[in-house]
């Protein structure tokens, strides 16, 4: 599968652009709807989709996902049920559009690291994001995946030292996400000075595309950034248009962070 | 004796599942804390603070009533709540912040149940002059108004914690993702053995001192050591603390009472070592109540200290491997050891405590006359007479109307 994400990094570069990591939370507002911002997202621009998965204690999210977490557990999202009832007609709807999905390390363990990867591969998954698991504690579940053709996609933080992130780059797989901020998942007005330093070094290193995420939101930012990472990753900003104005919003953002992301 | 098998591991549990934004602190931490540990004047300046300032050693005291009622073994009360705060809380504390204050962090943030532990953090931030936060889920902030009185009249800013249960689990989401944006300058004082490696270690390590004192009390006090020791468990730190020293000890039988809140079949209980699964949560792998989709569960118990849905790494170690037995007491049990232990020995103890008391009678008949049981009195009750007060007090006794 890694071959799809690799692709629509290609197809956003040909065309002169940065790529959008669109993310939203499956469930968020039920199920078959959360189908519908995902769609939307993607006709609006979206070059790969973060399928976001619930879990009832997101350490790595602020209020805004958290919230839409909150929904989605409410009207019965489980990581079972997201691949048997969205992944699939996602992907029939979007089948170019790589899908990776963005969860707790608990919520894999719970359905067992092989059986989900089996079933993640049968779906039409290409990657994975768990931001509480580490380097050190990825071992095992990487090679399960990479036995699968799953991408564990790494996480970099602007506290990782240097030869850190570059370690983490050089063995990547997908790509390599960038947390822009030292903090939770959501909007910010400004991002620190140093980033763009951040994603040359990481960028130098991997022989993987390296996209910048947490905290952005507008065009400018996305303008900004696309001079110095192959993409960007929005969120909280995506979820909280679906959630207020629904599939449409998320669309309009989307095709504006795009209009950012053109070189 | 060593129950670590790898870095940061007991057995299958432990680890470091957190955000990649804070592993370069947890490592600066375990470096700064095995730095500390290998210098001398860090030992002595704990030793020194806990000596002056919280009162150790705390007293190894015969329960003879109690001995007496239960009709069993000699029952002995290892008297944590005689420590300055009122629980074993304080002894982490003062390392953790002496330790951040060794790091050059400027602020200190914490996350409390029972409000013991935001209490023993305010104090020892107060004692050393660094700024503190706690956060505390807004049900137990309601449920124990006056640690959060004193937390605030330490000079602490008590955040209330309003997402998910409200209770400590939310507390400690809330005060990681707060120390995820703040991770330069903070250090993040975690009040159990629970949470990321190196934080079981460094707890536990601080808490021992329970356990190497009981070592020497006992043999001066009945020439021998414990024949069994009994702790609460909500996250763990009292018990690993006074049980880790007796761990190579095979004579010594090692035992913790979970919350069995409601009752095991009723789904509302903090029995994460007796019902839990194995999971992750905060940060380290260890047996937590969850369903069968990975989602945590929301623990009850009428403790706040003991309303967790998890447990230290090392303790479900132990309790995987057969070395700790486990048992389980209810509210409507842990209550009325309350009042036992209150009329018997004049002592109230924290509802946390009153768990293992509630063990506390059928270990004795177990063990029998001419044995040795210790109970660890982890705290005092006073923060929680409202709760206790609001069920209405059984009449007194022996005395005419
Ligand atoms: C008096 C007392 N005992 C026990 C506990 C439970 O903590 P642990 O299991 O970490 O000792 C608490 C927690 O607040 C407490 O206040």
């Amino acid at each position: 599968m890694s071959g799809a994400i690799a692709k629509a990094f290609a197809r956003a570069k040909a065309r002169g652009e940065g790529a959008l990591v669109a993310y939203g939370m499956a469930g968020d507002p039920d199920l078959p709807r959360s189908v519908d911002v995902f769609t939307a997202m993607v006709e609006g621009g979206a070059d790969i989709v973060e399928v976001g998965v619930a879990f009832s204690d997101p350490i790595a999210d602020g209020p805004v996902i958290q919230g839409a977490a909150e929904r989605a557990l409410k009207a019965g999202s489980t990581l079972k049920r997201v691949l048997d009832e969205v992944v699939p007609e996602l992907h029939r709807r979007c089948p170019e559009t790589p899908l990776v999905i963005m969860t707790y390390v608990n919520v894999i363990m719970a359905m067992g690291e092989e059986r989900f990867a089996k079933l993640a591969r049968e779906r039409g998954i290409s990657g994975v994001i768990l931001p509480d698991l580490p380097p050190e504690e990825s071992g095992s579940l990487r090679a399960t995946f990479d036995a699968s053709g799953v991408d564990l996609i790494p996480l970099c933080a602007p506290t990782t030292p240097p030869a850190r992130a570059e370690a983490i780059a050089k063995d990547a797989r997908g790509f390599v996400y960038c947390v822009a901020v030292a903090g939770v998942t959501g909007m910010r007005a400004e991002l620190p000075a140093d980033l763009s330093q951040r994603l040359e070094l990481v960028r130098k290193a991997s022989s993987v595309p390296v996209v910048a995420g947490f905290g952005i939101s507008t065009r400018e930012q996305a303008h900004t950034l696309s001079a110095h990472a192959d993409g960007v990753v929005v969120g909280s900003a995506l979820v909280r248009a679906a959630h207020t104005e629904g599939p449409q919003a998320a669309r309009a953002l989307c095709a504006e962070i795009k209009r950012g992301l053109k070189r | 004796m060593n129950t670590q098998t790898a870095v940061g591991r007991f057995g299958r549990f432990g680890g470091r599942y957190v955000p990649e934004t804070l592993v370069p602190a947890l490592m600066e931490l375990e470096e700064a804390y095995a730095a500390a540990r290998a210098d001398p004047t860090f030992d002595a300046e704990v030793a020194q603070v806990l000596r002056e300032f919280v009162g150790r050693p705390t007293t190894l005291t015969p329960a003879r009533r109690l001995t007496e009622a239960w009709g069993g073994a000699h029952v002995w009360l290892k008297r944590e709540d005689l420590a300055h705060t009122g629980a074993h809380k304080i002894n982490n504390t003062v390392g953790q912040v002496l330790l951040a204050r060794r790091m050059g962090k400027k602020r200190i943030i914490a996350e409390t149940g029972a409000g013991q532990h935001g209490v023993a953090t305010a104090t020892a931030c107060a004692l050393f002059g660094l700024p503190c936060e706690v956060f505390m889920g807004a049900l137990d902030v309601e449920r124990q108004a006056l640690n959060v009185f004193r937390m605030r009249a330490l000079g602490a800013v008590v955040r209330p914690v309003e997402s998910g249960s409200k209770t400590l689990k939310d507390a400690m989401n809330e005060a990681m993702r707060t120390w995820v944006s703040q991770v330069e300058d903070t250090h993040y004082v975690i009040g159990s053995a629970a949470g990321p490696h190196p934080y079981p270690t460094v707890v536990r390590d601080f808490q021992a001192i329970i356990g190497r004192e009981l070592r020497t009390q006992a043999q001066a006090a009945f020439g021998k050591l414990p024949d069994a020791i009994v702790a609460c468990v909500g996250g763990g730190s009292n018990a690993i603390g006074v049980l880790h020293p007796f761990i190579g000890d095979p004579s010594v039988r090692l035992i913790g009472v979970e919350a069995g809140g409601h009752g095991l079949d009723s789904g509302q209980h903090g029995a994460s070592l007796t019902l839990g699964t194995e999971g992750v949560l905060h940060g380290s792998r260890s047996l937590v109540l969850q369903d069968a989709d990975g989602q945590i569960q929301e623990a009850h118990s009428i403790s706040a200290g003991l309303d967790y849905p998890g447990v230290g790494p090392e303790l479900a170690h132990l309790a995987k491997t057969g070395r700790m037995e486990v048992r389980t007491a209810t509210d409507d049990e842990a209550l009325a050891s309350f009042y036992e232990v209150a009329r018997l020995e004049g002592i109230l103890p924290a509802l946390e405590t009153s768990h293992a008391f509630a063990r506390g009678r059928e270990l004795a008949r177990e063990l029998g006359a001419g044995k040795y049981l210790v109970i660890n009195c982890s705290g005092r009750g006073d923060k929680d007479v409202a709760t206790i007060s609001a069920r209405g007090v059984p009449p007194a006794v022996g005395v005419k109307p």
